[in-house]
């Protein structure tokens, strides 16, 4: 108990001696209960990590009487776990002086090799040495923007952008500034906009943050042509891409896309991640960085944890060589796949008019539009109480715009589940848009993100009946 | 040792407050467990009755906070169970829990309260939304605040400065629950006053003196350990004190309310004024009730061990 050890704030006895106003009717010296005597030590990145009432939300969303359609947990019941929980055994038996040993900062070298297998798979020539295992993809980011952020540096990103990635670039400070996506994923145009504004100010981004395939949260892709535009225009500008592939392996049709990394080495560092592949208690991802970046992030790797889990490398090493992962990647695929289709037949068949949303091709996640007025952030306490859970869109943005848009996650509950859930939701959005309609007139109108542009409203919301 | 045998702590729930149950409900179980009484921490899920009968507990505390928690159904359930529980019985606690019949309670019993409506959102719709809030601006005045009727830990409650501010603060109060109750902003000194009673009738413990951030007392201000400053006894002359303290125990008396409690008040113009009472108090370490017990010389653990050796004497 933090109030036990405070030091007791001076009472209303002033140095001089001379006696405080109310002391003759005040018997107990009043004490300030500090529950947290460091509250004004704190370095300035931590101002803005304070409780919030939607992880509240979030913790109640988490109980089996709720259907989430908020997290984005992988759906692991369909891993073998006989044959992982095997293959765990026999390494620690047969190789646990190295398995559970410190071990280098950058990483297991065969296991290097092995991503450099997997990442092969969309286009990508690399070699071992520029790779750098990190603690998931997660950790990359960090150490990312550890190397390359100062307070008030400029990061360009999606909006909307993964949360993680948003949280990561806040607590060193960074300002985000966000470029624009439709259907198609991130607008070129846009992006050029973004960085001529950026250059009248006087400003220069550090470097693009894209999620380019399959979208956290947005659902949606970066198709070929524009995939080499975007490079084109951060070539010409010099503008450092940082490309979050976490999904790349997880795409519904056909071949997987070829990585923007795979056409620019150089320009380019990748954030690969097993957390989807095979499963993200492990906590293995990577970078593949030019050797510039990489040196510098493996000492920052080696500053912030020393190493990696010796043991959880080993493990993904052995899975990659030993079992047919990529024969499980594709009953993911398959499984996500018909989530995927249950969502969006649901979502078609009971959202309210006015609701428009995207249809990922592969991934996780739907994005939601609702309709005009509505605040999905606001709406959330109703939603919880209804038994259903999403993400309100203003976690995906900086500066609190995003409000009438939430994220939808399929990948987790079972497809009976996932139609209970949006039939929920669609009650909770239905009553909220009678709510509104009972306000209507009196509320502030409420621009959209980024000065009222239409963001993710093509072809995909297009072809929904209004 | 105690003798109390086997005891439960009932924390979590489905309400928005779940968190913060837990929270309160782990602190408790050490607590409990420093004062020599073993606690086991519960939610009350589909599990509950069954584990309860087949393996019915000497005493449970609850400490499930909002809807569930506080608004009796848990009560409910412990007395068709029979099993002895710390706190409010039933019907108190749906009384306490909603915050107008509880203003309406303390008011006859004499006690000031800010003025009020409490509204439906049936109303607006009905009656149009606009006639209706600037009716209210015009009777009750600037500032006002607005609040779900029932429900706690200030989720869905907004400080409306500005009267166009005022149908958005409804559209976030209406997102916990059906009523909303706007009432008079009344600024002075805030204070919570807890209240316990050992078997000599309930005592007020030395008030808490809130003193919030700018931005109000809020779910972030609350929770976020440090943004709040907390000053125990309050800084009040002697005798606001004393009427702080007076007006708790008439809560708690006026509202049948039974070992423990918390009344809310803003001390203005030298006189308490009722905000809300709360029957299930919160118990983390940024909650009030635990530095009062503490600024009153006890220990949190020995309170809660002989309320419920109280409550499993009284049986139910």
């Amino acid at each position: 108990m933090a109030a036990d050890n405070t030091t007791p704030a001076p009472a209303s006895t002033p140095a001089s001696g001379e006696p405080a106003p109310h002391e003759s009717q005040q018997p107990l010296a009043s004490q300030e209960s500090l529950v947290d005597r460091y509250v004004d030590r704190y370095a300035g990145r931590a101002r803005e990590m304070i409780a919030s009432e939607i992880r509240a939300l979030f913790a109640v969303a988490a109980r089996p009487e709720i259907v989430s359609l908020a997290g984005g947990m992988p759906n692991l019941s369909a891993l073998p776990l006989d044959a992982v929980g095997e293959m765990a055994g026999q390494l620690v038996a047969d190789h646990g002086t190295v398995a559970l040993q410190y071990m280098s900062a950058q990483g297991d070298p065969g296991l290097r090799e092995a991503i450099c297998d997997v990442m092969s798979l969309e286009g990508i020539r690399a070699h071992p040495d520029e790779v750098v295992v990190t603690v998931g993809s997660q950790q990359a980011l960090d150490l990312i923007t550890r190397i390359f952020i100062d307070p008030g540096d400029v990061i360009l990103a999606e909006g909307p952008s993964y949360v993680g990635a948003l949280g990561t670039f806040a607590s060193y400070q960074a300002e985000v500034v966000h470029v624009p996506m439709d259907d198609q994923g991130l607008i070129p145009e846009a992006l050029g906009q973004a960085l001529a504004a950026l250059a009248s100010r006087g400003q220069r981004a550090k470097f693009l943050y894209t999620v380019p395939s399959f979208h956290n949260p947005g659902g949606v892709t970066l198709p070929a042509a524009r995939r080499a535009q975007v490079l084109g225009i951060c070539q010409r500008a010099g503008l450092l891409v940082i490309e979050d592939n976490p999904y790349g392996l997880l795409g519904f049709d056909g071949e997987p896309l070829r990585a923007l990394r795979a056409d620019d080495p150089h320009g380019v560092v990748y954030l690969g991640t097993f957390s989807k592949t095979i499963a993200p208690g492990l906590r293995v991802g990577w970078a593949l960085a030019p050797p510039g970046i990489r040196d510098k992030l493996v000492l920052a790797a080696e500053a912030a944890v020393l190493c990696h889990s010796s043991l959880a490398q080993l493990m993904v090493r052995e899975y990659l060589t030993s079992q047919p992962w990529q024969e499980q990647v594709k009953v993911f695929r398959e499984l996500y796949r018909e989530r995927r289709d249950t969502m969006l037949d649901a979502l078609a068949a009971v959202m309210p008019d006015g609701c428009r949303w995207t249809r990922p091709a592969g991934g996780f996640y739907v994005w939601l539009q609702l309709p005009p007025g509505l605040n999905a952030k606001a709406m959330l306490p109703r939603a919880i109480s209804a038994r259903v859970a999403y993400v309100p869109g203003t976690g995906f943005f900086t500066g609190g715009a995003g409000g009438e848009f939430l994220r939808l996650s399929y990948c987790f509950p079972e497809p009976a589940r996932i139609r209970e859930g949006v039939r929920r939701l669609a009650d909770v959005v239905s009553t909220e848009i009678e709510l509104h309609s009972t306000f209507r007139g009196l509320l502030p109108p409420v621009p959209g993100p980024g000065g009222g542009q239409d963001f993710l409203t093509g072809p995909a919301g297009a072809d929904i009946p209004q | 040792m105690s003798d109390l045998g086997h005891v439960l702590i009932l924390a979590g729930g489905l309400s928005a407050e779940r968190e913060v149950s837990l929270r309160s409900g782990h602190r408790l179980r050490d607590a409990l467990q420093e004062a020599g009484v073993e606690a086991e921490v519960a939610d009350a899920d589909a599990g509950l009755i069954a584990a309860m009968t087949s393996d019915p507990p000497s005493a449970v505390f609850p400490a499930i906070h909002g809807a569930y928690g506080e608004d009796g159904s848990i009560q409910e359930i412990l007395a068709l169970l029979g099993v002895p529980f710390v706190g409010a019985a039933a019907e108190a606690c749906r009384f306490a829990f909603d915050k107008p019949v509880a203003k309406a309670v303390v008011r006859a019993a004499g006690l000031a309260t800010p003025a009020s409506v409490t509204l439906p959102k049936e109303t607006f719709h009905d009656l149009g939304a606009a006639a209706v809030l600037a009716r209210i601006v015009a009777t009750l005045g600037l500032p006002l605040f607005v609040k779900p009727a029932r429900g706690g830990s200030a989720l869905g409650a907004s400080r409306v400065m500005a009267a166009e501010d005022l149908p958005g603060a409804m559209i976030s109060c209406f997102a916990y629950g059906d009523t909303a109750l706007i009432e008079q902003c009344v600024l002075g000194t805030e204070v919570a006053v807890g209240v316990i009673d050992l078997g000599e009738g309930p005592q007020a413990l030395p008030a808490v003196e809130i003193v919030p951030p700018a931005s109000g007392y809020d779910y972030a201000a609350r929770y976020t350990a440090g943004q709040t400053r907390f000053f125990t006894p309050a800084r009040l002359p002697e005798a606001e004190a004393a009427a702080a303290a007076a007006a708790a125990v008439t809560a708690h008396r006026a509202l049948g309310l039974r070992d423990l409690s918390r009344t809310d008040l803003i001390i203005s113009g030298g006189r308490p004024f009722f905000l809300e009472v709360n029957v299930a108090p919160g118990m983390t370490e940024t909650s009030t009730l635990p530095m009062a017990i503490e600024a009153a010389g006890r220990a949190l653990g020995l309170v809660c061990r002989d309320l419920l050796s109280a409550a499993a004497a009284r049986g139910n």
